[in-house]
């Protein structure tokens, strides 16, 4: 059970002498101002285990090069950060460097590095309140030769670009709040943006979407075919807040980042990302042609679709607002990579409940019932109906996901 | 608890259309419980080697089902739709052996309003009753088994079993003749995943589509053919 | 060796709907809730998917989402002069199991009851004379009045998004609606659901008779809806998988659909499954509850005391529970002393069938809660005076589906096998409809539940036993309910038409409702009533107890309104009243 910060503050204000105790009402707004912070950083959903002591650390996160436990983060002297300096602590954020050495890039410091001094100081207020844990993590669980810290200096040399957000001149004090955000401790692109083999950003093709545990991330640049170009700031904010909105329902990795960071936000915040999201480069070159509706494998498609989908996305693809998604017009059933749609299919998804939006509908899982040739020729179909247009998607992609997914631990 | 993804099996412990299995007991708090690929789908029926009856009752069962549903030059009888392959797989599983049902002594007979009051499970009803079938064909018929009767002969058999007057020795009559005309029925009619209904054929004779869930297009369609083919759970249009 | 969990403030026996109702009123209140199910956890996309929900082997012919009667039934006999049996294999009810309960395949008819089924021993006489009625019958009033169940039956509607046309808002009588019901306070959350052919030609029949017909209310939904706890539902698809089966998108109401989501987010809730409550504890002086031991799926014997105690499992399974328990007088038919036991009633039910030359119906092309009714047979909604019988219910054109095992209907005297039977089958499927009409059931001195002296269950505690049949009342009823229905029916142009009323003896092995009532019934007098007004025991005031169970006698309604209706009263007093001065009574006996 999550502990309420107002416990932490409580302990704060009742004991002398822990951490920065200096009961007066800018000590309160700092702190306070640090776990909204923490919040739209999301620390939570690596540093805390679900249903463990919150930051008591311990969680593991599975990175292509291998295992890595994320630090206890509780105010513990021999086992948290309590024994840290302010420096130290700034420097663990924003130059991904910690007493023990190098961090590794898990740590989204490449993104961290744009937040002030102040926000981390405030997050730092905030960890400072939160009961402490003694759980000695041995965070580095990575094999021979990635254990090594020392090897990250090569690292970032070519992928790190420590610095400080600056804000962009002639842009809205909104766009660069969202700017800030969105590529700072919102750390976005940390999913959206496609990695290199070696673990480092492509830069080149920011948030235009990434691959990540088996899942794609989407699109959220501006682009109208498959980011977020066709959704309105109102839209934007409505699915960050809630989960749903009048097209989408978050599912998959997304339903954590809702549940512990996004819906936590402040609307400003949150019309902040929107409007910088919009404000992203969309991709180069036009939307493609869709299929032809005579083309066979949406023709089987389209039968697939009738007798399976259509009960809840409707024959015209419209779904149920709040319900089931709209795949008409959707930019992630039009996303170049078709992994989450394949995923969904065979699998299933819950998506994400909210305080607002508390319905939380899963889909059923179709992989027991339809091969490989049908769940192509559906997912071709939608991709390619009432407007949409997307590369089709073949039985062997599908087989590959099948094979993926049965070989995943759980 | 994990509700885990079953395979698909060829008809074998069909125990999988059963929640008899003792699920753990849980606590559910906080959200909706949800895991990937929870699902209990019923099991797909493969044709193969008969899993519950012996080849002669194969051939009686067969024999039978193609009289209760004969065949005729639009629609394939009882045995061609696989009702004999349905009633094996079911009696290979729970239904055979009545898992559901309360069967603690004592049994006493009652009025018919009542009820079944019998030990006898369906299993048990099947393996005695077409053996005393058996008994009571050779006896009247020279030695011949209820599958080797001409048609006529089958038929005057069958509703002597229903109505009377022939009497089986050591088992009901028309208790097995009840039993085989359900089971028959529910062969000819079922999803074809069960094994019988074979290519939806009993489906497509009465234009039941199957396991359609969307007809929102059709409800202000008074009157008129619908005109899709049936599907089944299998995923599969006939 | 049963071991004791720490105390909560409530404990809830059964989460199917009215604990699921209770369940968000206390948590909402503030209460730690702790509710216990006997069944498995149930959820739409695991339990009954789009992919797999519609298979009528599984869940109609096997049963499989309810109870099995090896693990919990009864035994019937008619009358004292007959040794009671087990029930070995369901046939005229079907008792539900699993989170949801019967909210899981219900139908969803949404009905409300007359102002006067509440009243109806006193409005009877009123009427008819004290010796209109047998002597042997023992209805009785209820001890609330439609007035103080109207808020109930809105707030129910509208959080299931109950599809209708209101007949009688504020007392305005409105075109489309029915006619006859009591005056309701708006209209329904949601339009009527379009109808398929046959309901359609019924209607155009039945006003051309002199009849208003309306849609029947449907808890499956004519569109998308948010209600006021802000759980979504979607629009029926009229898949025709209905009752008996779990709904795959969400467009049916039950517990799933409307509660859970929300109250599995809450803090204070907690559901415990595959658990079985065996007994409810009283304290030394028998006048309180303590709690609750259950059965773990292991076994294990664990403990729950309670501050509170809500009996919110099935009927029979409440009366059961408390027979087992201890609590309150069992009711002696002899002497008739005593109320747990007392006032068993069912459902009347009939049919018509109707075969036709010329028409297509679909009959696959529905939904539980589907079809145009006509209301003027039920109730005191007519003179009874020359028809030498009390009660009604309604008769309409509902047919729920055209699953083909159910969906074989044939003209009487056809054969049963064989070519013709085949090529009768082929013939008819489409172009056959059935009208029903569905009527209520008073209450006798001899139609009662008691514990049986030989059957025992998994747990060794004796089985209840009913002892029921049908009543000359009864019977009459139904022969002039299936009459009038049969006189629209004809309108609709049959070739050929069959009836079946209902007929004595009662039969345990055909299928008719599963609206068995009372044995904890609620009343105005502790003599004759096992509960007061809110549900609240008078014999255990921290006990409640919900369902059916609390009906004296059965109107000629669905009664699912009406108990969830009821549960919302209970849980409103509970809350505002009782928990002001938690263990003591809210009415004076």
């Amino acid at each position: 059970m999550m502990r309420q910060a107002a416990c932490g503050l409580l302990l704060l204000l009742a004991t002398a002498g822990t951490a920065s105790a200096d009961p007066d009402g800018q000590s309160f707004d700092q702190i306070s101002r640090g776990r909204y912070l923490a919040a739209l950083g999301d620390c939570a959903a690596c540093h805390t285990i679900p249903g463990g002591p919150l930051y008591g650390g311990g969680r593991p996160l599975e990175t292509p090069f291998g295992t890595l436990l994320a630090p206890n983060l509780t105010p513990d002297r021999e086992t948290g950060i309590g024994a840290w300096t302010e420096e130290q602590f700034v420097a663990a954020l924003r130059d991904g460097k910690f007493p023990g050495g190098h961090l590794y890039p898990a740590m989204p410091y490449t993104y961290y590095t744009r937040m002030t001094r102040d926000d981390a100081l405030a997050i730092r207020a905030y960890l400072a309140t939160v009961e402490p844990v003694r759980n000695d993590v041995v965070a580095n669980q990575l094999p021979f030769p990635f254990g090594i810290r020392a090897s990250m200096v090569g690292w970032n040399e070519l992928f790190f670009t420590p610095g400080e957000f600056k804000p962009v001149a002639g842009k809205s004090a909104e766009w660069n709040r969202g700017a800030y955000l969105v590529e700072g401790l919102g750390h976005c692109g940390m999913c959206h943006t496609e990695k290199n083999f070696l673990g480092g950003d492509h830069t080149s093709r920011a948030l235009q979407g990434g691959v990540l545990q088996g899942w794609f991330s989407p699109n959220v640049t501006g682009d109208a075919h498959t980011g977020v170009g066709g959704w309105s700031v109102d839209d934007i904010v409505e699915y960050l807040q809630t989960g749903h909105n009048r097209i989408a329902a978050a599912t998959g990795p997304m339903s954590e980042v809702i549940t512990n960071s996004t819906s936590k936000l402040d609307h400003e915040d949150l019309a902040a990302i929107a409007t910088y999201l919009k404000d992203t480069a969309p991709q180069s070159g036009a939307a493609p042609v869709p299929l032809a509706a005579n083309d066979a494998a949406m023709r089987a498609g389209a039968a697939v679709y009738t007798d399976h989908c259509a009960a809840c996305h409707a024959a015209a693809g419209t779904g149920i607002v709040g319900l089931f998604p709209s795949l008409k017009g959707s930019s992630s059933v039009q996303s170049v990579d078709a992994t989450s749609l394949i995923r969904v299919v065979l699998e299933g998804a819950q998506s994400v409940a909210t305080d607002p939006a508390p319905t939380g509908a899963s889909m059923p899982s179709f992989g027991w019932k339809l091969n490989d040739d049908q769940i192509a020729a559906a997912i071709t179909y939608i991709r390619n109906s009432w407007g949409n247009a997307a590369s089709p998607v073949s039985a062997g992609d599908v087989g590959k996901s099948r094979k993926q997914l049965s070989q995943a631990t759980p | 608890m994990s509700i885990s993804r079953r395979d698909l099996l060829t008809g074998t412990a069909l125990s999988l259309t059963f929640s008899l299995a003792s699920a753990q007991a849980r606590t559910i708090a906080g959200a909706l419980p949800w895991e990937p690929e929870a699902a209990i789908p019923p099991p797909r029926v493969e044709p193969g080697p008969w899993q519950f009856f012996t080849a002669d009752e194969a051939a009686a069962v067969e024999a039978i089902a193609d009289r209760l549903i004969p065949p005729d030059p639009e629609t394939p009888g009882g045995k061609d739709a696989g009702c004999a392959v349905f009633i094996d797989r079911q009696l290979a599983g729970p239904y055979g052996s009545a898992r559901a049902l309360y069967m603690r002594p004592p049994f006493r007979e009652g009025t018919p309003q009542q009820g079944q009051q019998s030990p006898l499970t369906p299993a048990m009803r099947y393996r005695q009753g077409l053996a005393a079938l058996d008994k009571y064909c050779r006896q009247a018929f020279g030695g011949k088994a209820f599958a080797q009767l001409p048609d006529e002969q089958k038929d005057k058999v069958l509703t002597g079993m229903q109505k009377g007057p022939i009497v089986f020795e050591g088992a009901s009559a028309p208790a097995l003749f009840e039993q085989l005309l359900n089971n028959t029925r529910e062969g000819f009619f079922a999803d074809p995943t069960y094994g019988g209904n074979r290519n939806m054929v009993g489906w497509k004779m009465i234009g039941f589509p199957g396991a359609r869930y969307d007809y929102r297009d059709w409800v202000d369609r008074h009157n008129e053919r619908y005109p899709l083919p049936p599907v089944g759970i299998g995923g599969t249009r006939a | 060796m049963t071991r004791r969990l720490p105390s909560t403030d409530a404990v809830i026996i059964g989460l199917g709907w009215t604990g699921s109702i209770l369940a968000e009123a206390l948590t909402r209140a503030g209460l730690n809730v702790v509710a216990i199910e006997r069944g498995p956890w149930r959820d739409t996309a695991t339990d009954f998917p789009t992919t797999y929900a519609q298979d009528e082997l599984r869940y109609h012919i096997r049963h499989d989402l309810f109870l099995r009667p090896r693990q919990e039934t009864f035994t019937f006999r008619h009358n004292a002069n007959e040794t009671a049996l087990p029930m070995r294999a369901w046939g005229s009810f079907m008792p539900p199991n699993g989170v949801g309960g019967g909210g899981v395949h219900w139908n969803a008819e949404t009905w409300r009851f007359l102002p006067s089924d509440f009243q109806q021993r006193s409005h009877n006489i009123e009427r008819y004379g004290k010796n209109f009625l047998p002597d042997d019958m023992t209805i009785q009033d209820w001890g609330i009045t439609y007035d103080d169940i109207e808020p109930y039956y809105d707030r129910f509607e509208y959080l299931c998004g109950t599809s209708g046309i209101a007949g009688n808002v504020k007392g305005v009588i409105k075109e489309g609606g029915n006619p006859f019901e009591g005056p309701r306070s708006r209209e329904y959350p949601t339009p009527g659901q379009k109808q398929p052919f046959g309901p359609t030609l019924f209607a155009k029949a039945a006003i051309e008779t002199g009849f208003k017909p309306f849609p029947q209310p449907s808890g499956n939904l004519s569109q998308a809806y948010t209600n006021p706890l802000g759980v979504t539902l979607g629009p029926c698809t009229y898949c025709g998988f209905c009752e008996w089966f779990g709904c795959g998108n969400y467009s049916k109401a039950s517990p799933q659909t409307t509660i859970l989501p929300v109250l599995v987010r809450r803090q204070n809730f907690q559901a415990r499954t595959q658990c079985e409550v065996v007994k409810i504890n009283l304290d030394k002086s028998g006048k309180r509850a303590t709690g609750v031991t259950y059965i773990d799926s292991n076994g294990e014997s664990w403990e729950q005391p309670a501050e509170l105690v809500l009996l919110c499992a099935f009927q029979l399974f409440n009366v059961h529970m408390l027979l087992s328990s201890g609590i309150g007088q069992p009711y002696n038919p002899s002497t008739n002393e005593g109320v747990i036991g007392r006032n068993y009633s069912y459902q009347v039910t009939s049919s018509v069938n109707a075969f036709f030359e010329d028409k297509i119906f679909n009959p696959f092309i529905s939904s539980g809660s589907i079809g145009m009714c006509v209301d003027d047979f039920n109730g005191d909604n007519f003179d009874h005076g020359e028809l030498g019988f009390i009660g009604g219910g309604y008769i309409g054109a509902v047919q729920t589906n055209g699953r083909p095992l159910q969906s074989t209907n044939l003209p009487a005297g056809s054969p049963s096998w064989g070519a013709d039977w085949k090529k009768l089958v082929k013939e008819n499927y489409l172009r056959t409809y059935q009208t029903v009409t569905h009527g209520g059931c008073c209450s006798y001195r001899d139609a009662y539940l008691d514990l049986d002296p030989t059957y025992t269950d998994a747990f060794g505690r004796k089985l209840l036993r009913i002892n029921f049949d049908f009543h000359p009342n009864e019977l009459k009823m139904s022969q002039y309910l299936t009459d009038r229905v049969a006189d629209i029916t004809q309108k609709m142009g049959p070739k050929h038409m069959d009836k079946f009323p209902r007929t004595g003896p009662y039969n345990s092995t055909i299928y008719q409702t599963t609206h068995t009532c009372g044995g904890v019934v609620m009343g105005a007098d502790p003599k004759t009533s096992a509960l007061n007004r809110y549900l609240q025991s008078w014999d255990v005031p921290n006990l409640f107890v919900t369902g059916a169970s609390a009906f004296p006698q059965n109107a000629g309604y669905n009664p699912t309104n009406t108990v969830a209706a009821l549960a919302f009263m209970a849980g409103d007093a509970i809350v505002n009243q009782y928990l002001k001065a938690p263990g003591r009574p809210l009415v004076q006996a």
